[in-house]
């Protein structure tokens, strides 16, 4: 079997499992499952930065968080649905452009904290544009349409739309394209002196990666029917970061892996005790002192090493070297 | 805009300038972008605040926040920062960890509610400057701000200490190797740094007081500051504060709901001619 078909394998046989999922699960749970797949959606569109074109984004929550405002806001304006989520991808595919033209010059430390400035501009923009964004007390609707209502049939179709995205986000990284940004990663000035437009390719590249970001922030806003500046705030970027660095940087479906700990753990913790940010922060620590590799990336590693082989590191060069 | 208006951006500016010298100082010399910073300079204000009432000393308050915020960054330097030396970005990551966990605690200790630091009565009132009355304490923030550039430049050009940090910097390991204990210097600048966002908290809490979300705030205007100014550049810090203070003001004037709005679009056309600030330099 080639290593293509394997991996589409594993990929369909876990889409069937997961669409079973439902039948053995309470309404609460597969709320959890479908909150997984879309933050596992955002997790994999920072790794397209993050794993693949070697750059640290601290500002996707922001582009997430856009797309949910415009969906909200657009359908409890009377705006279709299927518009609103189109309109709200877009608007995220836009900041994302806004972000990029910005960023794309800039790498390693000083990419993370232009993003991280710049996503902050945006929550300081829904905080105090009042008149649209509702300020502090953000936008809420009940926005979902009928025939999603239901627990399951809304995780069915976010699923469905899940696998479609993340296959699309596995073929663009496999592309020539997806092969460039790794080039870039790698070594910048040699992609230069080949030839490449580096800057143009990390500014699609993150552009997509906005996209991708966007498609998540709109499902979310049919989720979860609320928005507010928490959730375009530093705190959401950070735990999609998180999310990704926990399932692996650059593993890709590690996302998921990711998205399931950070989620489960923010639910077993919110059940006992209100000091989430104290336990997300610590968490973060320790991910960086122990396993900067995150979790798929340890099990690689240690499986790597049983087998005897030379690991296969996909991991963000800039996590491992000390220079980037 | 008017006197009165120039005068609050400078003021402004000036409590950017202690609080991003600290940043910059950090991330310049150390190469350690320390995104606790905000969440130190709020502690820092929390501190002064607690202590300024209790003593009825601004002076106490000051020093009490200095202290307090210089032991949190030995706690961090010391005690998490060590296992991942020489990893830029896993250093950066860390310490936004750090951060949260410090507002967390804020929040724990001093609750939601905002606070402002009292200020000492010989600073209170306005004075007649220039033609107009403007708050006596807010010239004082801008007289600190122009000292303490003074001061750190000495430190850095003229001092012992100075140059020690400067050659530390470019190679660590010749600067050991005649004898001097680097890590010890490095320490010192780490906890100067940090000691800075505690004064500022003290300074900007007594004027934009103080509230779980102001640690963000002015994370988002020293980053700002910084990414204008350029690494690790103490003239890139004062010109960058400058900028941002009154670009601020201005848009506080003209567009309330949108000021970041304001810093953010010339922040945007100078980097996309200068990607490492005015005066920043490629490593």
């Amino acid at each position: 079997m080639t290593q293509t078909t394997r991996t589409l394998s594993i990929g369909l046989i876990t889409v069937i499992i997961a669409a079973l999922l439902p039948f053995g699960l309470s309404n609460y749970q597969v709320g959890l499952a479908t909150e997984v797949l879309i933050f596992g959606i955002l997790a994999m569109s920072i790794d397209i930065l993050a794993g693949f074109a070697g750059r640290t984004s601290l500002g996707h929550g922001a582009i997430f968080g856009v797309s949910t405002y415009v969906v909200i806001y657009m359908v409890s304006h009377g705006v279709s649905p299927v518009l609103a989520l189109g309109l709200g991808i877009l608007a995220a595919t836009i900041v994302a452009a806004v972000f990029a033209l910005l960023a794309v010059r800039t790498s390693g430390v000083y990419f993370l904290l232009l993003t991280l400035a710049l996503g902050m501009i945006v929550w300081g923009i829904c905080l105090r544009w009042t008149q649209v964004t509702g300020g502090e007390n953000g936008l809420r609707g009940d926005i979902r349409p009928q025939f999603l209502y239901d627990h399951r049939s809304f995780y069915w179709a976010v699923l469905a739309a899940t696998a479609v995205l993340a296959f699309g986000i596995w073929r663009f990284v496999r592309s020539p394209f997806g092969l460039t940004l790794r080039g870039i990663r790698d070594s910048e000035s040699r992609m230069r002196s080949l030839g490449y437009n580096v800057p143009l390719h990390l500014f699609i590249g993150f552009t997509v990666s906005g996209f991708f970001a966007g498609v998540a922030g709109g499902i979310y806003a049919f989720f979860n029917n609320f928005v507010s500046p928490s959730t375009v705030a530093l705190t959401q970027s950070v735990e999609g970061l998180l999310m990704t660095i926990v399932g692996g940087v650059g593993t890709l479906f590690g996302a998921f892996v990711g998205a399931a700990a950070i989620i489960s753990l923010e639910n077993i913790v919110s059940s006992h005790t209100e000091r989430w940010q104290t336990v997300l922060g610590i968490t973060f620590i320790l991910i960086m002192i122990l396993a900067p590799e995150g979790l798929v990336g340890k099990v690689r590693i240690l499986l790597g090493r049983v087998r005897g082989s030379k690991p296969r590191t996909l991991q963000d060069q800039a996590l491992q070297n000390p220079k980037p | 805009m008017n006197t009165f208006q120039i005068l609050n951006g400078l003021t402004f500016a000036a409590l950017l300038f202690v609080v991003a010298s600290g940043f910059t100082l950090i991330f310049g010399l150390l190469r350690i972008v320390n995104l606790a910073h905000g969440a130190m300079y709020l502690i820092g204000g929390y501190i002064g605040y607690t202590l300024g009432v209790k003593t009825g000393s601004f002076l106490i308050g000051g020093i009490g926040a200095m202290a307090g915020v210089a032991a949190i960054g030995f706690v961090l330097d010391q005690g998490l920062l060590r296992f991942v030396r020489g990893h830029e970005l896993r250093q950066v990551l860390l310490t936004l960890g750090f951060a949260f966990v410090l507002n967390d605690m804020a929040l724990v200790i001093w609750g939601g509610d905002s606070f402002t630091v009292p200020i000492p009565e010989s600073l209170r009132g306005a004075v007649n400057f220039f033609g107009i009355f403007y708050p006596k304490y807010r010239l004082f923030v801008l007289v600190v701000g122009i000292l303490l550039f003074i001061l750190l430049w000495l430190l850095l050009q003229k001092t012992r200490l100075g140059a020690l940090i400067r050659a530390g910097v470019d190679d660590a390991e010749m600067v050991e190797a005649s004898g001097v204990n680097i890590r010890l210097v490095f320490l010192i600048t780490f906890l100067l740094g940090s000691a800075l966002a505690g004064l500022g908290g003290l300074m900007g809490g007594a004027f934009l007081s103080l509230y779980p979300s102001a640690d963000a705030e002015i994370l988002v205007f020293s980053l700002a500051v910084v990414i204008i100014g350029g690494r690790g550049s103490l003239l890139g810090v004062a010109v960058g504060s400058l900028l941002v203070g009154i670009l601020n003001t201005f848009g506080q004037v003209m567009f309330p709901e949108l000021a970041y709005f304001v810093i953010f679009g010339p922040m945007a056309v100078l980097l996309a001619f200068r990607p490492l600030g005015l005066f920043g330099k490629a490593t």
